[in-house]
């Protein structure tokens, strides 16, 4: 079960809404996603203070596997990004919804995140995947 | 492991050095002694091994008998052609007369050996259904951004720049996208249906005023025949754009059908894998692209043209040129020779008959392969395959075994690990290419060893997941080799 305290997306991101005053939203993909691409061994990440837009490419990420683009679930300015990904891509792997975050987002309109998938739909959606 | 002596291959050569032990004797100096420059520039003692010519002889002789390789094992590596390399086409790569010649000796020197490049330029036209063909490009990667660059001087040369977008399938090669990018191209991701073949409707709606062309790999790298190919390259042509084929599967159509007739504008072949070249590790290879009529004018600097040419070679003579609008020099000179003459040695071999059974039989033992293992593997695609099957061990996943540790035990069983992992779109996927060269009793001890694997997942998931347990070294760290790469030795402080 994914946690119910954020939104999803069909690539497998999420978003968390940490701050509705500032609209600051965390980003970071899913416990579904860190299993399909295997051990995470590089990050690309996207730099603070750039704009990102919904479903736009905000970075890369690189498995054992293979490498795989890293989309925007949400429309903003970067705040921060995770730099411990940078030594420590299995931060990822291990704790894909807390200690593994990848950046925070101060959102255009924070409507945007009732448009995302919620727990319960995403659960359905790699269910039937 | 190894162990022992000099043939222990577990200590690196720096690992050994004893002050004083000599492997060469330098020779007694006999010209004027120059002035060194300032020590001081040096930045660090140069720390070479002191070792003896013998123990390096032994050392790396131990090592690269650890080496796995097709005059070795069976290799079915999909998608990367491992097939075996007849021994009389390194023989006549040898041969002095093509050997030791230089690439700038003059051309009437070397008539001989441009005759050899002419013949296989008309060869290579043949086979693919092309009008023009281009030998220069190194490689497979290298013969796609000439073939992409061609395509970009020739809608340019219309006056047609708006053309930016490159579509290609998803089930590609990353080259494609790779070579398709360094040539300015935007690159857009065209869907596949269920059967894996490309997805016209996606493909109609891309069809633009901007679609520069598609880059197609047929068969692709599900190992399947695009039955829809025909009218894929009538909707493109319809929207002016053009159609790359990547002849990285070429083994599964040669003397079969023709890219040419197919409709594909322009495509490269590799030839270090179907046309017989030892490759892996990185070289040497060989991506001549052909083409059609159109873009014949834009092709690779230089081909070789020929005056007077009657069939059997007499009275002609041969010379190297540039085409009219080429895109110019790929590469220093003309190519990588020496594949050439093994590609030309290996058609001549053959011969007309010998081309067909190529396909026949690759096709033939990957499909046996397919039909002894779908019971047990999840087949994604339940098609006829052409020259290689892509399972998933998807099944074997659910019981703890992944595609990776399927590979791995592979090992133990004295076979090379398939492809994994690719094509993207096959979860677990297990990419398998027998090739034509393999007989029936190999494929069988193959199909053998995923058998047994699979009643392993169930009795001892654990056991597969450790494997290998038999090769020199067992399972490696591949993750934390890559997120904190170790590669240079250093002496211990």
């Amino acid at each position: 079960m994914s946690p119910d305290d954020r939104r999803y997306t069909r690539e497998h991101e999420w978003a968390k809404l940490d701050d509705a005053d500032s609209r600051l939203v965390s980003v970071g993909i899913t416990a579904f996603a860190q299993d399909e691409l295997g051990d995470i061994v590089y990050f690309d990440l996207p730099t603070p203070g750039d704009s990102v837009s919904y479903m736009v490419k905000m970075g890369e990420v690189e498995s054992v596997k293979a490498v795989s683009d890293l989309f925007s679930p949400v429309t903003g300015q970067i705040e921060a990004v995770n730099d411990e990904l940078v030594d420590h891509p299995e931060l990822v792997n291990d704790d894909p919804f807390e200690a593994g975050w990848i950046m925070k987002v101060v959102l255009a309109d924070i409507a945007e995140l009732e448009t995302l998938m919620s727990a319960a739909e995403y659960d359905e959606y790699i269910g039937s995947n | 492991m190894l162990k022992g002596g000099s043939r222990d291959t577990g200590r690196l050569l720096m690992e050994r050095s004893v002050p004083g032990r000599m492997g060469v004797v330098t020779p007694p100096l006999d010209v004027p002694q120059q002035p060194m420059p300032d020590a001081s520039l040096l930045r660090d003692d140069l720390g070479l091994p002191e070792v003896s010519e013998p123990e390096v002889v032994q050392y790396f002789t131990a090592l690269s008998q650890l080496n796995f390789s097709i005059d070795t094992q069976f290799y079915p590596l999909g998608s990367c052609t491992m097939k075996y390399n007849p021994k009389v086409n390194d023989e006549m790569a040898f041969l002095p007369g093509f050997a030791a010649i230089h690439p700038l000796q003059p051309e009437e020197q070397s008539q001989g050996a441009l005759e050899l490049l002419y013949r296989l330029q008309e060869f290579l036209g043949k086979i693919t259904g092309m009008a023009g063909v281009s030998l220069a490009t190194l490689a497979g990667a290298h013969g796609e951004l000439a073939g992409v660059l061609m395509m970009r001087a020739y809608h340019h040369a219309q006056g047609d720049t708006g053309r930016t977008k490159m579509a290609i399938p998803d089930s590609a090669h990353g080259t494609n996208p790779a070579s398709a990018a360094m040539a300015g191209f935007d690159v857009v991701s065209l869907a596949s249906d269920k059967d894996g073949n490309v997805d016209l409707e996606a493909l109609h709606e891309l069809a633009g005023p901007d679609l520069a062309g598609v880059m197609i790999t047929l068969p692709s790298t599900l190992g399947l025949f695009d039955q829809n190919i025909v009218e894929v390259c009538r909707i493109v042509h319809e929207a002016g754009g053009l159609v790359y084929g990547d002849g990285a599967n070429m083994n599964a159509l040669l003397g079969r059908t023709k890219l040419g007739d197919l409709g594909f504008d322009v495509i490269h072949l590799n030839l270090h894998k179907t046309f017989s070249t030892p490759h892996g590790g990185g070289g040497p290879g060989a991506g001549p692209v052909c083409c059609a009529p159109i873009l014949a004018r834009y092709l690779a600097a230089p081909v070789v043209t020929a005056t007077d040419f009657n069939g059997n070679g007499s009275g002609s003579t041969y010379s190297l040129s540039t085409p009219e609008q080429s895109i110019g020099k790929m590469s220093g000179y003309h190519g990588n020779f020496g594949v050439l003459v093994r590609a030309y040695t290996y058609i001549r071999t053959l011969g007309d008959a010998g081309i067909k059974s190529i396909s026949g039989n690759a096709v033939l033992n990957a499909n046996y392969l397919l039909q002894a293992l779908k019971d047990i593997y999840y087949l994604p695609y339940d098609r006829t395959c052409m020259h290689e099957v892509v399972l998933s061990a998807d099944w074997q996943r659910a019981r703890g075994v992944s595609g990776l540790d399927v590979a791995k035990r592979l090992l133990d069983y004295g076979f090379h690990a398939p492809t994994m992992y690719f094509p993207l779109i096959v979860h677990e996927a297990l990419m398998i290419e027998p090739t034509e060269a393999e007989n029936r009793d190999t494929l069988d001890a193959f199909i053998q060893a995923l058998r047994d694997i699979n009643q392993e997942s169930f009795d001892d998931p654990d056991f597969v997941h450790h494997a290998p347990h038999t090769t020199t070294v067992s399972r490696l760290d591949e993750a934390g080799a890559a997120r904190h790469p170790d590669l240079r030795w250093r002496p211990e402080a």
